[in-house]
């Protein structure tokens, strides 16, 4: 029996409708089966919390007298730089930015304690920053500098923009050599000291909906604690890679472009990120309900994280030197042990997505849908499927003497 | 047989003199280094276990005292900060002394302050900066 996501919503109103996580589908559906289970489950709610690069915000600060074009100059928030590039008061944020004088790796590992992410988890928190603008003047915007304590309730808008999130599985990350390295999947001890991955796993968005059936431009979702959108697919976005007989992607595959009122959000669920040797970063929080359209959606929603593999990938040369070597494949059931089994040695386990968040969005959006507060959108455009031959490609490099202008 | 875990100060003239082998040697006790910061020409730093008889351990933390070396109880404050934490577990990847497990069906740490060693890799891979250390 196939519904609608206008059924569904209709019985949101009324206060009918049926949501489960990700989580508990997988024993109604060991219970009940597939077919009850698709009849009586009308929204699952997946989440994810992690560090997501590829994070950020744009914000419009409105007009000073005189007036003053960021545009073309240097903007600063807590001496974080802006992107000003955009126009005469919108700048945007990234999650990675750092200050000039931040001494990055010149002292290795460095620390990165301070950056564009944790700007934002600041502002969201509530508190004023300072910002810093520096420009040349013009007829119509005379003025070049600017020095003033802002909040985000002083601005006209504030929005967080992220271009890639939600990475449909992930790389486990392991370190074959015989030296500590420092990565953006953390601290990873030499010859096989511990293996990092960060995914949701069963819980997360992608995985739960593997070939993008429900998920598409236009999905409303949750988002650092409040209302966002998927705007379009992730940059990365790599649905064609290997799958498995469940459609599962084996590899890193799709990923989702989110947008949402950044004056919404919580620091719960927007946190600014270090990892030492690596850079700054800022884990967001996202959960996406799956309407059960039909019996194969739910089935999809039914994953298991012991169905879910992902590659294990040496960050010590393979990575770095863009070597596509897979050393294994383990599955998120082994990961979550806390221990695997690599090349004969027994490697402790970490994450760097929190399932335990993970759980707790997708519990508050399963809340707010039952309370009506939160109603599905149909999708206006599909994300690229595995059909569409999109494949993520390198970069081919020419020289630059090998063509004139 | 009684323990103690010390934190033991090396002023710069002493950084390069054998004084721990003392402890073994003359006083007879069971020496456990958790931690060892020695930078020569500065100060040398050392978080040890000794365990042996009382008396002995005395006599040796009286030495230790009598040739200029620096001896505090080991009260280290680790502070584990549970709000800043997001119960995402890259501590408990590296954690070598059991002090950071996950309770697995909640996929939550559990952090035991007394089994830890100081060794602060778990400063080094929080992204959150949720565990301090002073001493």
């Amino acid at each position: 029996m196939a519904k609608t996501i206008q059924e569904i919503n209709e019985k949101i109103k009324r206060g009918e409708v049926v949501v489960v996580t990700a989580e508990e589908v997988i024993d109604i559906v060991a219970e009940e089966g597939v077919k009850k289970a698709a009849q009586k489950i009308d929204v699952v709610t997946t989440g994810t919390f992690g560090p997501m690069c590829s994070s950020g915000a744009y914000f419009n600060v409105g007009h000073t007298r005189p007036r003053i074009k960021f545009g073309g100059g240097k903007v600063y928030l807590n001496d974080v730089p802006a992107y000003a590039g955009i126009a005469a008061t919108d700048f945007y944020l990234g999650a990675t930015a750092l200050p000039d004088e931040d001494p990055r790796n010149s002292v290795f590992p460095g620390k990165f304690e301070y950056g564009g992410g944790h700007v934002i988890e600041d502002l969201v928190m509530g508190k004023e920053v300072r910002l810093v603008v520096q420009t040349y003047g013009t007829n119509c915007y005379p003025r070049k500098k600017l020095e003033t304590w802002i909040g985000l309730k002083d601005m006209n808008e504030a929005v967080l923009f992220n271009p890639r999130n939600a990475y449909q599985n992930y790389n486990v990350a392991v370190n074959l050599s015989d030296k500590v390295i420092y990565t953006y999947m953390g601290m990873l001890m030499p010859k096989l000291g511990n293996a990092n991955y960060c995914s949701a796993g069963q819980l997360s968005p992608l995985l739960n909906d593997p070939e993008y059936r429900t998920i598409g431009v236009g999905t409303r979702i949750f988002l650092g604690g409040g209302i966002g959108y998927v705007v379009w697919n992730g940059t990365q976005h790599n649905p064609s890679v290997l799958r498995g007989e469940n459609r599962i992607p084996l590899r890193p595959a799709g990923t989702l472009a989110v947008l949402g009122d950044l004056k919404a959000m919580s620091p719960n669920w927007l946190r600014g990120a270090s990892l030492v040797g690596y850079g700054c970063s800022l884990a967001v929080g996202i959960g996406v309900p799956i309407p059960i359209l039909d019996e194969e959606v739910l089935r999809a929603t039914a994953v298991k994280d012991s169905d879910i593999w992902a590659p294990v990938v040496d960050y010590s040369q393979d990575y770095p030197q863009l070597e596509s070597k897979i050393l294994a494949e383990v599955n998120y059931s082994q990961l979550k042990s806390g221990r695997i089994e690599l090349m004969g040695k027994k490697v402790p386990t970490g994450g760097l997505s929190s399932y335990f968040k993970a759980r707790e969005i997708a519990n508050i959006l399963k809340s707010w849908i039952k309370s009506g507060r939160f109603t599905l959108t149909e999708p206006v455009a599909s994300l690229p499927d595995s059909r569409t031959g999109i494949v993520f490609k390198n970069l081919i490099e020419r020289p630059l003497s090998s063509k004139t202008e | 047989m009684p323990k103690r875990k010390l934190l033991l100060t090396f002023p710069p003239n002493l950084v390069d003199k054998p004084i721990t082998y003392h402890l073994v040697k003359d006083y007879d006790l069971e020496l456990n280094i958790l931690r060892a910061r020695v930078t020569p020409k500065e100060e040398g730093r050392l978080i040890v276990e000794l365990s042996g008889e009382e008396e002995k351990l005395k006599s040796g933390e009286e030495f230790l005292i009598a040739v200029g070396v620096g001896v505090e109880p080991l009260a280290l404050d680790i502070i584990f900060y549970e709000d800043r934490c997001t119960q995402c577990t890259a501590c408990a990847g590296v954690c070598r002394s059991g002090a950071i497990t996950v309770e697995r069906k909640e996929m939550k740490i559990i952090f035991e302050k007394e089994k830890c060693i100081a060794c602060e890799l778990c400063i080094t891979a929080c992204p959150f900066h949720a565990v301090e250390i002073k001493f």
